[in-house]
């Protein structure tokens, strides 16, 4: 078998082994070449390795570590709002979800038509699935709907079969028991925009919500809790396989607020369908114990998010819905502001109780003439009458000898027209003017500007919040300001013990004048709120009505005799204000009630705030630990 | 002349039925032992990728071995007359098998297409190896060394490896076609090509590899653009090296222990009972277990060489060495990628990757290896036949 055949070297002379197999020699040189490669090649592969393993192997044990771990945070129950009674203003309700497991389903779409037949999508429920099922992995569910009620759910396992990958889970939503009745103050909740999820991990959480009114925003934070986190073993596609670590999260604190929800029912129904706010406090301690704005809205409506339409609604309506006038309200204060102004003559020595100014039903100064309410005027009246008269051309007199700075800083004392430290987002601090105020802003002031000031007209700007608490400092003597929070997870806080509060520097002979003026307004014959006198047994009241312009009267309207601002349109009528607190003999309970465009003080502002006071005084919160049983509340007061 | 070669010359002149039972006496046992230590390791290792279970790797892998391993045997007892005959219809039978999958094969994972034949996956690319090894190795046995002067003679061989080459690269398989050329290149050499061929041929190469760049598929070009910088893009094509990187790295000194690789057993590793499983070893048993695998196979390697040197025949030497380089160049594309040195491609590690085609593949190149080291007296191919050879 003749394989080669060699023609240039002649076998013969070539060595026996050479000849046999030429060639080899090379092979072997080569293939040890080889051979030395394959030892170099593994070899550096080996140091590559050595490499990799020991000398990076601490960073590479920590990126496989990140790998394996993934790390969640726990979403936190919010913290409950409840009223002193620990009656629930805001809770945590289940919220019943539909969700979808793409990757249980072979046909997404289908499965969706067929759920939307069962349970209607809206366009914007069409578009965040569509959006929602692009950015997350097929093991991830997509929410369908939430908010289900039971009849839809009921649904949705009746067609479970033709439903695959469609289950139902339970999140919490934020429940607000008493709707309107709490809006102003529990606030609202709504999901965080991206500024808070910028703020805040936590934030990010599916669920978490953020407090956007009221205590709901004030005390967000304690609310909010710490969340907790699972630390989970994950696969490659983030399937968890286990779970590796659990921290449980606190919940966020529970909230007591110190109003007693009962009352503020009872005050909700008194004031009915008018623009309104009341305000009712504890006199000793500055506790809210109803605070009321009419009209109101529903607050639940934020959670799943308002529709422009309603919103346009609300910020159009010229009852301002979303407004708590109770402390974003300013309204001239009228002749509410005449026992301050009373009680600034008093301190500043310029006037005595007894002294008598003589009132013709006008005062001249500096060729104007300043009308008094009453065209025929009072005659001679002391600041007793004055203030059961609430004699507007005694308190021109004496605002013009008191001056409007003492005026303003005795206001202050009380009170009005300064910050109040009340724990609720968006307040306003009225005004109180002074000479000071006005120059500031580019003007003179005028003698004419002391003398409205005097009955509360002009430029004062109080809220509701600041009426109740002056009058509660004038009940007390003490400087008690008010407060919403009572408690936070059962411990009671120290504003609620009257120790707390300091005594207002005001003599009690001083500040008896000014209670006794305005008992006399209620239970002296002509006072100017008989109507606000009690039916209660062995219970007596003092207040002050007000009845506060919203326009200027002119001379010729005033003198026609024709005057009757109740034929007014409704926005240019007087604001009807009252004043109170009883008993008179031991307070217990200020309150303060302003109807929008009311009219008269005496007509409107002063029976309402007499209801008011009944039924608080019935009710007697502040010194109950358990809410009255509704029969009991109407049998009689406790107090004796 | 030790006890063994002059007990086994006895047997055969005593009974010529015998010789078959002196040819299996002749194997290199200890060989076998070394490649079966290394198909235990990737039935210890695919146990663990199985999460812990024979299925459904461990025990089919097991299983292939056994039938390779008679494969190999039998092929081993081939003497190489019948090797050299069955080259040149190998070679065909392997050029229509890579033909017939560009035309009808399943594709996985944009490369490494197979055929089901009888209800067997058949990698073509796999088989064409061996074929043209042992192709390459008939031609250079006939033509002389001296002959390896005139480029003429070299250029049918030439043929014989670009034809495979380009058909590999159609399917397209970067890696497969890279070995092949590869393991072509190596027979050259060591058939003995001279020297300025070598460097004539050598000056043209940057621009055919710049011409070749400009001819990959996307998907090609994102493997080794990612392999550039695998960071830019973690999720994506970089994944798999970082991937890599950090099972290999977790692994440390003595590993995360065995049945624990978070890397593996977590699914993080892609492939990891073909591709990737030498990762999967490295992060378990750590540098110590990676680096007996290494010692394991530098030995397969070096010992498949050193058959190569001792046998007395020319196609003996070409076919042990081509088998051994191409064993080499599996080892090193496999080992290179995952450890993230070379760009990604479909090359398993031989005897230990989960695949049946490879691993037959695999034993029949051992068993053209040991059927050298067991004819390696043969004088086939030299004029000078010796009858008891």
């Amino acid at each position: 078998m003749r394989l080669t055949r060699r023609k240039r070297e002649n076998p013969r002379l070539m060595p026996l082994r050479a000849q046999k197999d030429p060639g080899r020699g090379v092979f072997t040189r080569r293939a040890l070449l080889f051979m030395a490669v394959q030892v170099g090649a593994i070899g550096e592969l080996a140091h590559r390795l050595y490499g990799l393993q020991i000398n990076d192997g601490d960073h590479y044990a920590r990126m496989a570590a990140s790998n394996r771990i993934s790390k969640r945070l726990l979403a936190p129950p919010r913290g409950r709002i409840v009223d002193r009674f620990g009656l629930p203003l805001a809770s945590n309700k289940e919220n019943w979800r539909a969700l979808l497991m793409p990757e249980e389903t072979t046909d997404v779409a289908g499965t969706i038509e067929r759920f939307s037949a069962i349970i209607p999508l809206d366009e914007r429920d069409r578009s965040r699935i569509a959006r929602e099922m692009r950015h997350q992995r097929r093991f991830v569910p997509v929410m369908l709907r939430d908010f289900l009620s039971w009849d839809e759910m009921a649904r949705i396992e009746l067609n479970a079969p033709s439903l695959p990958g469609v289950l139902i889970d339970v999140g919490t939503r934020r429940v607000y028991p008493d709707g309107e009745l709490m809006a102003h103050i529990v606030g609202y909740v709504a999901p965080p925009n991206e500024q808070d999820v910028a703020h805040s991990t936590l934030l990010s959480l599916p669920g978490m919500r953020v407090g956007r009114a009221g205590i709901e925003q004030n005390q967000d934070e304690q609310l909010r809790g710490t969340a907790g986190s699972v630390e989970m073993e994950v696969n490659a596609v983030g399937r968890v396989m286990s779970e590796l670590n659990r921290v449980e999260g606190m919940p966020g604190d529970e909230v007591s607020l110190t109003l007693d929800r009962g009352l503020q029912q009872k005050v909700l129904n008194h004031i009915g369908d008018q623009t309104a706010s009341a305000v009712v406090l504890d006199c000793h301690n500055g506790e809210v114990l109803a605070m009321v704005s009419t009209p109101s809205f529903d607050p639940s409506l934020f959670d799943s998010g308002v529709s422009h339409a309603q919103w346009i609604e609300w910020t159009n309506n010229q009852h301002t819905p979303l407004i708590n006038k109770a402390v974003a309200g300013v309204y001239p204060p009228g002749s509410t502001f005449k026992p301050a102004v009373a009680m600034a003559a008093l301190q500043a020595r310029s006037v005595s109780p007894t002294d008598r100014v003589f009132c013709p039903g006008y005062l001249d100064v500096g060729g104007t003439r300043f009308h008094c309410w009453s065209r025929w005027g009072h005659g001679s009246v002391d600041m007793h009458d004055a203030l059961k008269y609430s004699c507007d051309v005694y308190f021109y007199e004496i605002a013009r000898r008191v001056g409007m700075d003492r005026i303003a800083q005795t206001a202050n004392q009380f009170g009005l027209g300064v910050p109040l430290d009340i724990e609720l987002p968006h307040t306003r601090d009225g005004l109180i003017p002074t000479p000071a105020w006005r120059k500031a802003h580019h003007h003179h002031w005028n003698g004419g500007d002391t003398i409205v000031s005097g009955i509360g007209q002009g430029f004062v700007q109080v809220t509701p919040l600041q009426l109740a608490t002056y009058t509660a400092r004038i009940a007390t003597g003490r400087a008690v300001s008010p407060h919403l929070i009572r408690a936070v997870n059962g411990t009671v806080g120290e504003k609620a013990s009257p120790d707390h509060w300091p005594a207002l520097d005001i003599p009690d002979p001083h500040l008896k004048v000014i209670r006794d003026g305005m008992f006399a307004v209620v239970n002296e014959p002509h006072g100017t709120a008989p109507k606000a006198r009690l039916d209660l047994p062995d219970m007596l009241m003092a207040g002050k009505t007000g009845s506060a312009q919203v326009r200027h009267v002119s001379r010729a309207l005033r003198e026609s005799g024709h005057f009757n601002s109740a034929s007014l349109p409704w926005e240019y009528r007087p604001h009807a204000l009252f004043i109170c607190f009883a008993p008179y003999d031991a307070p217990r309970y200020a309150a303060a009630v302003v109807i929008e465009h009311g009219n008269t003080g005496a007509e409107a502002a002063a029976p309402l705030a007499r209801d008011i006071m009944r039924d608080a005084l019935l009710r007697d919160p502040s010194n109950r630990t358990t809410p009255p049983p509704e029969s009991v509340a109407d049998a009689g007061p406790t107090i004796e | 002349m030790n006890r063994r070669t002059r007990f086994h010359k006895r047997l055969l002149r005593a009974e010529p039925s015998f010789r078959i039972l002196a040819k299996l006496w002749r194997i290199s046992w200890l060989y076998v032992l070394l490649i079966g230590a290394l198909a235990g390791v990737g039935y210890i290792t695919l146990y663990s990728a199985g999460g812990g279970m024979p299925y459904p790797f461990a025990m089919p892998q097991a299983i292939r071995f056994a039938i390779g391993l008679v494969l190999m045997i039998c092929v081993a007892l081939l003497p190489p007359r019948i090797l050299a005959m069955a080259a040149a219809p190998v070679y065909g039978l392997s050029l229509v098998l890579l033909v017939a999958v560009l035309h009808m094969g399943h594709v996985g994972k944009g490369a490494e297409r197979w055929l089901m034949i009888g209800g067997i996956q058949v990698q073509p690319s796999e088989f064409a190896k061996i074929a043209l090894v042992l192709a390459l190795a008939a031609w250079f046995s006939r033509i002389s060394y001296a002959r390896m002067a005139n480029p003429l003679w070299l250029v049918p061989p030439a043929l014989m490896v670009l034809v495979p080459v380009a058909l590999v690269l159609k399917e397209p398989n970067l890696g497969t076609a890279v070995i092949i050329g590869g393991v072509g290149a190596s027979l050259f050499f060591a058939a003995g090509m001279r020297l300025w061929l070598i460097g004539l041929l050598a000056l043209p190469v940057p621009y055919a590899l710049k011409l070749a760049y400009s001819h990959l598929h996307d998907y090609q070009r994102a493997r080794i653009t990612t392999f550039m910088n695998p960071e830019s893009d973690p999720l994506g094509a970089g994944y798999n090296i970082i991937q890599s990187k950090i099972a290999l790295g977790s692994g440390g000194m003595w590993g995360q222990g065995y049945l624990h690789g978070s890397q593996g057993q977590l699914n993080f590793l892609p492939e990891k009972q073909t591709d990737f499983i030498f990762t999967m070893i490295a992060e378990e048993w750590g540098f110590v277990g990676a680096a007996v695998v290494l010692a394991l196979l530098l030995l397969l390697i070096l010992g498949g060489m050193t058959m190569a040197i001792c046998s007395r025949n020319r196609f003996g030497r070409l076919v042990a060495l081509g088998i051994s380089m191409n064993f080499f160049f599996y080892c090193l594309v496999n080992l290179s990628m995952v450890m993230g040195a070379i760009p990604v491609g479909g090359v398993p590690l031989p005897l230990v990757s989960y695949g049946g085609s490879a691993m037959l593949n695999v034993m029949l190149g051992f068993g053209l290896l040991l059927s050298t080291w067991v004819h390696r007296n043969s004088h086939f191919g030299e004029n000078l036949t010796r009858p008891d050879a």
